[in-house]
Order: structure tokens, then C-alpha cells, then sequence
């Protein structure tokens, strides 16, 4: 029989203080009943012999310190998982938002999940087409990875993130492309227009048949975007490891996460690390973004792609950057292009995939690959020198070979960088339009491919 | 029968537990009918706040706590060597087989050397010898890189009894040293560094194979560096690079709070590394400690000590050791979030005030010493901590703290990482305190002018930059055609010198001696070139120069072909002045 507390002594924020407890444990959750009969629930978050911190999950109007009755139930928080999942829309609760029944659980798993021993991950080294040059070509993305996106307020990372989810497969070295692969979006504290926006661009093309949606709204309860990520991220684990499929996380947008995260911190009057983000912020974000991987002996795959804005597009802000000690590499949009109408505005250079060299080359991608990517990264950070120079000195100051690489730059950007929003380009389109490219330099110049590349790709 | 502690309060990964009068601190408890493994880190009348190596949810007040009366230890014997081990020296791979799971759960225990593998141990005393301390008494083929001493453990002394060859397991008794049976077992507490004779003042460079650390920024065995980089700038293929090429005897890799991925690359890929120096598996030589960021994060503190203790053991044996720990900067977080639930006065962006102290004991672990023991054998522990400074903001204080205690800092670079020059080490903000040591041994080793060459060549690169600034002011034609030669010779330094290519077969190693003609092609190049200027000829003649395609391409000239590349300054002095 599980006992009724009515001794809650404090509400402040969102934290409830509930005495005289007995036999509580360290994370159980917690049910409190309002004296108008309604339900809330929350989660043990710091327990002593006197007295139990309770995190509520939902908004803490309407709590109250007289009427309410805390019931602890005893286990820790779970999330039922099935394969009816997909196509389905639900809340940072796990309850259906869409209008439709509970699922009927197949199995109920604990949404902290337990850390992978390193020893039996899999390397990840299988190229994933998201039919986007930049990405594909020079950033390349495997199973398996997490590469966040760092974007900026005001930038189309919505519609980027979109298209990489409607477009992303697993290919064959023949071109054909495997089937088995699911999307987990999470969205958290996005608007509704934005949320609408992706659930229409998933029932357009039927990618909807295929994704589980996590959608918490920019006014739900801030605390339920702790528990979001982590329930969608269980769900993602039961359908790649249970069900053997290659699962694409989108977790939207991580920066509300973290300020979900310090304003429970705040509350708790904990320390503040920086900018008043607690101290285990780096600690807490790997618990989520460490959840990608792959496993030995196992079918399936997470992949993660995490989009964050950079508040003031500061990448050193505490967020973007303990998010790019976790993750393998990073996505970055760029202001600039994107006044320049460049979409997607990828900007190339500070752009980095770790996890990149095991994933492309002859069998996987093509063999000349990796030259090519070598070769557009130095060529295009030269053009960008040459435009700076032909700034200050004018364009007659430019050597004839600096010339040609401000052109090259020029239509790198034009070309390459941009693409339209239902362009979906296979990895060899996107190399032969890198060779395209590449013919604008004297042959001499072209040092990082190897010769006989050369020979077989360049435009004669 | 010990008295059992009660849980009053549970926090994160630490529980306060009181009736704990008896317990020390420092101690290891197993907290709960799960048995999960914590450590005491403060003691208060009869309260013990205990830091818990494993996942806490679930825990409650009123569960018991059971004290061990033992300080945090790890067990030191053969076995070590190719091992790979969670924070508190758990081999993973025993974690997977007993969880039979992919994921750690709770409450395994694993014995950090396995019991019941038989080593085949042979004497090298006689029954009869009187031994001391940290004296070696025998031998065991350990892998086929690694001879494996069992010494006389410190506090030990008396006369041999008992002991034979023969095959043991690492808890049998192998001999009688006065009144103590003697095992290849060892055990030791991590937060105690182990003890030495005597220290040294180190003086042999620990040479790496990579050109802008052995020739501008050296390290010596026994000394200490810090490896500073922002996300991106290529921290972890330096790191490896060193694993792989440093001339080491024993490596030591801590992956402290690093990513799950990362790991496992290392994991997966120094098995099947081969140690340039022998053709043997690199892994024959090396431990791994493994314990990524989503790993209870007090294990993250003690992995550091763990790691550090394994060296200083090999280190006794009278071995070269190199430890690497990546990051020390997420050691430092974690210090900082215990510090933060024990509610502790915070220093420095939170850090605790002790942050220093902690660091400074740490890094002195290293050292070149003369090992206890009658031989007078010397060892080394060369320490190379990675700190990863958020947003490459080197002011912030681990950086700051451990900038303060070591003598090299190896500056990574963002900037050089995105155009692609690696390793990414800046030459103008890196330093090493290390020359003056160095200097005998590269004067033998590489050649004998080596310092000044050095010195020249830092000199040109901090006039390259210097001149650059002119230049993007100005233009380059407003600078006079030695000025621009001094440019060219930097860029080939930068290029054709520093730049090194981890993923070439040829170029990924360098040897002191190719290093030095490397350099001096590139040297006599300027000094002959600034002669050839004053007698008149054109700048543009020189710079056109067939000869510089063959200095470009010296990185590439094989080892074995070592004259080919001596005769390189010769024939730069006969084409320019032609």
C-alpha cells in the first residue's frame, strides 16, 4: 500500500518540500493530489531522514501547501515503449497529444538509462546520405554520430533540420538505400508555428509513418523539457537496439533545455557555474547526447542531431561550447551567408564531422573523397583570404592565382553551399559538382587530390 | 563484526551516512544492499559524506552502509598491461561479461587483475639473499614488449625464503621475505603516491617524432606538459600521436569524461596498432582507463589517481612511462560538483578553492627517480595532461592552475586547425622550459649547432609575424627583397617543416637526426639566399628555384635514405650560387 504525505511544508519555483517521509528513495516519482481533486507529478530529487526535494514536472500554479497530498510511487520514472510509437505525436509527459489512445506499452523502460560500457560500443563508420552537399561532401554524417547544428536566432534551422530528417538514408556503395530507418523528433520550448511547421513537413512526404514526435511547446511547463529529451531518447533506444532500426534523434532546440535546467538549479540554490548554469551542465548534457551510438552484436543505430541557438551567435557561450566537447564535430550556420540568400547557410569552415574519415572513401562513399574534401576546405579558406585582401588593397592587388580562388569562393558559395529546399543531391552528384568546381584553379594548384583522381574526375 | 553506517541523505552521486564514527577519511564504503562502491571525502561528528562511483537512483534513507576499513586501492601485479579499465580499475570487459549487458549497471564487482591466470614466474634471487624494499626478486614475461618485476614491497625487508620458479597465480604465495609471504600482488592506495629513493633533474628529451614538439617545444621523460585546445583544434590525434610515437617503454591513457565514441576508437584501435619500435602490438605496452562522460562522474575524480598509481608502478620497475590523461579539465568538474553538494565555499568560477593544491599534488607525481631498491635503477613518469578550456578561454582556472606546475605548454590553435595545418600547435604562444635540459642530448643526437639552429628558426617565424602585419597594411612590395625572403623561409618552416601529416606512413615519424636536416635544408636556403641578395641577384630568381620543390618534399624522404637528405645542403649552396 503506498502511503499518502500530506506534510508539504514549502513550493518554491519548482521544487515542492515534503517532511516526515519514510522509506523514500533518490529519484522515485512522486504523485501529488490538489484538493480540487487534480493530479501533478514530480520526481525525488535530493532526500534526507527529515525531509524529500521534489522536482514537479508540470506548472506549479495552482500547487498548494494546505490540500495537497504526495504520494511516492515507489519506483523510478518510465516511459512504456512500443512499435506503435511511430507516427504518433506525444508530450514531455509521454502522453498522446494527438488525439489518439494511449499506446499500449510492450515494455515500460527507466528513461535515465544506463551509460554504454565504451567497451561495447561499435565504432561508428556508416555514411548517411542527407542528400545535402555540404554535410555529405565535407561534413560528412555516420551512424551512430551526434553533430549538432549551432545556429543563431533568426536562422532557417528549422527547415534545415527538416530536410535533413526528410531526406537522410542509409546507402548501399550500389545507390540503392537501405529501409530500415526511423526519425525521434523532440522539440523543446520551440513555438507553435515552428512545431506545426515540422509535423506538416513529416505528413507531407509520409515521413510521419515512419518518426515519433516529442513536442513540447514554448508555453508547457518548462520542467517537462528535462524529462523530454530523455523519454524520446529511451524510445529512440527500444527502436534501434529492440527493433534493429537506424534511428535519426532531432533534438529542437537544446539551448531551452539548458535554461530548463538552471532555472530548477536556480531554484534549488545551488552554486552557479557559468553565466549561472550549474556546475554538472556538462555532466547532465553528455547523459543525453552520449545516448547516440551504436552496439556490438546489435542491429540498429542512434544518430543524433541536436540543434541549439547560440545566444548572440557566441559559440563560446557555455552551451554551444560544452556541447562541442560532448558531440562529434558541429554543424554551424552562418548570418552572413544567410544575408547573402544562401540556404542552407552552412558555414564550411568552422563546420567539423569527427567521425568523418571512417565514413567515406572507396566502398563506402568514393574513392576520392577524402582528396576533394581536403581540397575544397583549403581552396575555399584561400578564396576567403583573397575576397579579405581584394578588400583592403582592391581586387588589382590579387595575384592572378589569388584571382581565381576569390572566384572559386565566389561559386563554391553560389553553387556548392547553396541548394534548394527539395534538393536532394546524391554523394556523387555532390562530388562531381566539387570537381565542377575545382576546374575554375589552374591544375597545378590542385595538391591535396591525388593524380590519378584527377585524371579519372576533373572536368577535361 | 564493524558497525554499519545508516544513509540520512541522498544527493546525486553523494550520500551523507551517519554512525560512521569509526570510519577514516579516505575510506572506501559499499553503500546499500547493492553494494555500490563510494568513497569518504568528509567526515562531520559521526555524518560521513560519501562519493558514490555508481548511479545513486533508488537509494533512500535508512539503508545501511558497510565501512572496508580500506582506503580507494588498486591492485598492481602482471595482468595490467593491455588491460582496459573503468575509473576505479574495473577491466570493462569483465563489466560486460558479468552484466551480460551492453550497458553498466549496478553494484559489479570486478577484480582489477584477473586471479586465476597462471604467469610464469622466474627468480632472480637465491633463497638466502637479504632484500629491501622496492628490491626485484623475480621476473614475469608480462607481454612480449614488457618484462613484468615483482619487487619487495615497500616496508618489506629480510631474508629470501621459499622461492622457485614456477607458474603462479598473481595471489599465490611466491616467496618469504622475513616474516611476509610475498605475492605478485601489490595493492595500493591511489591518493598515495608511491614511493621513490630519490628524485632526479631530468635531462633526456622524450622524444615524440613530431617535429614542432621534439624540435621547438621538447619534453623531457620525467617532466610534465599541458596540451591546451578548443574543441576542433585536433587534441585527441596529438594525444595519439604520442601514444603511438612517443619512446616510451610503458603508455598510460586516461580518457577522462571524453566521448563514448572516442573511446571506443582508441579501444578498438590501439589493439591493432603496432609499436613502430618493435612490430609488436602498441596495446602490449600500454593500459587503458576508459571512463567517458556519462559515467558517474566521482569515478571520474578517482580515474586520474588510478591511472597515475598504475604508472608509478611501472615506473618502479625501473621503466620509462608516459601518462597521458584527457581531460583534466573534466576532472576538475567533477571536483567541482562534489565540491558544489558538499556545500563548500566555491573558489573561482565554482571551482573549489583546493583546485590548485589538487592540481599541483598531481602533476609532481611526475619525475625522473632513482626507484627504492638495491640496483639503483631509474624510472620515469612523464605526465601530458589534456585541460579543455571552455570557448579556447585560456584565463579560466584549470588552465590557469595547471599552467602554474607544469613546464610545457603545447598551445593549440583553432585558427591553424581550420586552414588545415596540423598538428595544430601554435609556434608563437607554446613554450617549453625545457631546452636548457635538452640541449646535451640533441647536441649528440641531432647535430651539434641544433640550439642555434633552433633559434633561428623561432626568430624567423616571430619576424614572419611581425612582417605580416606590414603586409596587410601595405602590401608585400613595400617590404625589401630580403624581408621577403625572410617570409619565404617562414612559410617554409610553417609548410614544409612544422606541418606533419599524422596519416602518412613516412611522415607521420621523424627522427631527431631528419629533423635536424630537415631544418638545416631550409636554413641554409635563407643564409644563402641573403648572401646571394647582397651579391645582387633577383629575389624572384631564388624563389623560383627548382631546389625548394626538393626541400617541400624532404618530409617525405624514408629514414633509411637518411644521406640523401644530408646531401640536400649541398646542393641548395651549388644551385643558388650557380
Amino acid at each position: 500500500m503506498l502511503k499518502q504525505y500530506k506534510t508539504v511544508t514549502e513550493i518554491a519555483g519548482p521544487l515542492m518540500i515534503v517532511e516526515g517521509i519514510k522509506d523514500v528513495k533518490y529519484e522515485e516519482m512522486v504523485e501529488v493530489e490538489l484538493s480540487d481533486g487534480s493530479k501533478r507529478r514530480g520526481r525525488v530529487l535530493e532526500i534526507t531522514d527529515k525531509h524529500a526535494v521534489v522536482q514537479m514536472f508540470e506548472d506549479s500554479r495552482g500547487l498548494e501547501v494546505k490540500g495537497a497530498k504526495a504520494t511516492f510511487l515507489g519506483k523510478t520514472m518510465e516511459v512504456g515503449v512500443s512499435k506503435d510509437m511511430l507516427g504518433r505525436v506525444f508530450d514531455g509527459a509521454g502522453t498522446p497529444k494527438d488525439g489518439l489512445p494511449q499506446i499500449v506499452a510492450e515494455k515500460k523502460l527507466d528513461i535515465n538509462g544506463a551509460p554504454v560500457n565504451p567497451y561495447s560500443r561499435d565504432y561508428p563508420n556508416a555514411f548517411i546520405q542527407t542528400g545535402i552537399s555540404t554535410i555529405d561532401g565535407l561534413n560528412t554524417l555516420v551512424r551512430g554520430q551526434k553533430l549538432p547544428i549551432f545556429s543563431g536566432s533568426g536562422l532557417p534551422h528549422a527547415e534545415f533540420a527538416a530536410q535533413i530528417a526528410r531526406q537522410a538514408k542509409v546507402v548501399k556503395p550500389d545507390g540503392t538505400s537501405e529501409g530500415n530507418f526511423a526519425v525521434v523528433f523532440a522539440a523543446m520550448g520551440i513555438t507553435y508555428e515552428e512545431s506545426e511547421f515540422f509535423i506538416n513537413q513529416f505528413k507531407e512526404t509520409g515521413a510521419i509513418e515512419r518518426a515519433v514526435l516529442y513536442v513540447n511547446l514554448a508555453n508547457d511547463p518548462v520542467i517537462e523539457r528535462i524529462t523530454l529529451p530523455r523519454i524520446a531518447l529511451t524510445t529512440a533506444e527500444y527502436l534501434a537496439f529492440e527493433l534493429g532500426l537506424h534511428v535519426l534523434v532531432i533534438l529542437t532546440d537544446m539551448t531551452n533545455y539548458c535554461e530548463a535546467l538552471r532555472e530548477i538549479s536556480a531554484a534549488r540554490k545551488e552554486i552557479p557555474g557559468r553565466r549561472g548554469y550549474p556546475g554538472y551542465l556538462y555532466t547532465d548534457l553528455s547523459t543525453i547526447y552520449e545516448r547516440a551510438g551504436r552496439l556490438k552484436g546489435r542491429q540498429g543505430s542512434i544518430t543524433q542531431i541536436p540543434v541549439l541557438t547560440m545566444p548572440e551567435d557566441d559559440k563560446t557561450h557555455p552551451i554551444p561550447d560544452l556541447t562541442g566537447y560532448i558531440t562529434e564535430g558541429q554543424i554551424m550556420l552562418s548570418r552572413e551567408l544567410h544575408r547573402k540568400g544562401i540556404y542552407p547557410a552552412v558555414d564550411v569552415l568552422p563546420s567539423l564531422s569527427r567521425l568523418k574519415d571512417k565514413g567515406i572513401g572507396e566502398g563506402k562513399t568514393r574513392d576520392d573523397h577524402s582528396g576533394v574534401l581536403n581540397q575544397l576546405f583549403a581552396a575555399y579558406a584561400r578564396g576567403k583570404e583573397a575576397k579579405e585582401l581584394a578588400v583592403i588593397l582592391g581586387e588589382a592587388a590579387l595575384s592572378d592565382a589569388d584571382k581565381k580562388y576569390a572566384q572559386f569562393a565566389d561559386e563554391f558559395e553560389d553553387k556548392f553551399v547553396r541548394q534548394r529546399l527539395d534538393e536532394d543531391r546524391t554523394i556523387k552528384e555532390t562530388l562531381d559538382l566539387a570537381w565542377k568546381l575545382l576546374a575554375i584553379l589552374p591544375k597545378s594548384e590542385l595538391k591535396r587530390v591525388k593524380e590519378e583522381h584527377v585524371e579519372k574526375y576533373l572536368p577535361k | 563484526m564493524q558497525k554499519l553506517g545508516k544513509i540520512i541523505k541522498v544527493s546525486g552521486p553523494l550520500v551523507v551516512a551517519s554512525g560512521m564514527d569509526d570510519a577514516k577519511m579516505y575510506d572506501v564504503v559499499k553503500v546499500s544492499e547493492k553494494k555500490l562502491i563510494g568513497e569518504i571525502i568528509e567526515l562531520k561528528g559521526d555524518k560521513a559524506s560519501i562519493q558514490v562511483y555508481e548511479e545513486t537512483s533508488g537509494l533512500g534513507p535508512d539503508e545501511p552502509v558497510y565501512p572496508t576499513d580500506k582506503p580507494l586501492s588498486v591492485e598492481l601485479g602482471p595482468g595490467l598491461l593491455t588491460s582496459i579499465y573503468d575509473g576505479i580499475q574495473r577491466p570493462l570487459q569483465a563489466i560486460e561479461a558479468k552484466a551480460k549487458s551492453p550497458y553498466i549497471t549496478r553494484g559489479i564487482e570486478a577484480n582489477g587483475i584477473d586471479r586465476k591466470k597462471k604467469w610464469e614466474f622466474v627468480p632472480t634471487v637465491k633463497n638466502g639473499d637479504t632484500v629491501g624494499e622496492g628490491d626485484v626478486i623475480g621476473e614475469v614475461d608480462e607481454t612480449s614488449l614488457i618484462k613484468h618485476k615483482v619487487m619487495v614491497p615497500p616496508g618489506v625487508k629480510g631474508k629470501i625464503e621459499g622461492i622457485k620458479k614456477g607458474e603462479y597465480t598473481v595471489e599465490d604465495t611466491i616467496a618469504k621475505v622475513g616474516s611476509t609471504n610475498i605475492s605478485m600482488m601489490q595493492i595500493w592506495p591511489i591518493r598515495q603516491p608511491r614511493p621513490v629513493q630519490s628524485q632526479l633533474l631530468p635531462t633526456e628529451p622524450l622524444l615524440t617524432g613530431q617535429r614542432v614538439i621534439d624540435a621547438f617545444f621538447p619534453v623531457v621523460k620525467g617532466g610534465t606538459a599541458c596540451v591546451p585546445g578548443p574543441f576542433g583544434s585536433g587534441k585527441t590525434v596529438v594525444q595519439h600521436q604520442l601514444a603511438k610515437w612517443a619512446d616510451a617503454d610503458v603508455i598510460i591513457f586516461i580518457g577522462c569524461g571524453e566521448r563514448g565514441n572516442e573511446m571506443t576508437d582508441v579501444l578498438q584501435e590501439f589493439p591493432e596498432l603496432i609499436d613502430p619500435k618493435t612490430g609488436k602490438a602498441l596495446m602490449e605496452r600500454t593500459v587503458l582507463i576508459a571512463n567517458t562522460s556519462n559515467m558517474p562522474v566521482a569515478a571520474r575524480e578517482a580515474s586520474v589517481y588510478t591511472g597515475i598509481t598504475i604508472a608509478e608502478y611501472f615506473r618502479d620497475m625501473g621503466y620509462k612511462v608516459a601518462l597521458m590523461a584527457d581531460s583534466t579539465s573534466r576532472w576538475a568538474e567533477a571536483l567541482r560538483e562534489m565540491s558544489g553538494r558538499l556545500e563548500e565555499m566555491p573558489g573561482e568560477e565554482g571551482y573549489p578553492a583546493y583546485l590548485g593544491s589538487r592540481t599541483a599534488s598531481f602533476y609532481e607525481r611526475a619525475g625522473y627517480v632513482t626507484c627504492l631498491g638495491s640496483d639503483k635503477r631509474e624510472g620515469s613518469l612523464t605526465v601530458i595532461g589534456a585541460v579543455s578550456p571552455p570557448g579556447g578561454d585560456l584565463s579560466e582556472p584549470v588552465t590557469q592552475n595547471t599552467l602554474r606546475v607544469v613546464k610545457v605548454f603545447w598551445g593549440l590553435d583553432a585558427q591553424l586547425a581550420y586552414r588545415r595545418h596540423f598538428p595544430a600547435i601554435n609556434w608563437l604562444t607554446s613554450y617549453s622550459l625545457y631546452y636548457n635540459d635538452v640541449n646535451p642530448f640533441m647536441k649528440q643526437n641531432a647535430g651539434d649547432d641544433w640550439p642555434e639552429m633552433r633559434t633561428q628558426a623561432m626568430d624567423l617565424l616571430q619576424q614572419e609575424a611581425r612582417l605580416q602585419e606590414i603586409v596587410r597594411l601595405v602590401g608585400v612590395e613595400a617590404l625589401s627583397a630580403k624581408e621577403q625572403l625572410v617570409l619565404d623561409t617562414a612559410k617554409a618552416i610553417r609548410e614544409d617543416f612544422l606541418h606533419q601529416n599524422a596519416f602518412d606512413d613516412v611522415d607521420t615519424y621523424t627522427s631527431a637526426k631528419k629533423m635536424y636536416w630537415m631544418l638545416k635544408a631550409i636554413l641554409t636556403f635563407h643564409h644563402e639566399g641573403i648572401k646571394a641578395l647582397d651579391a645582387g641577384k633577383e629575389l624572384k630568381q631564388l624563389i623560383e628555384l627548382p631546389i625548394k620543390d626538393k626541400i617541400a618534399k624532404a618530409k617525405m624522404i624514408e629514414e633509411k635514405n637518411m644521406s640523401e637528405l644530408e646531401k640536400l645542403t649541398e646542393q641548395i649552396k651549388s644551385e643558388i650560387n650557380k
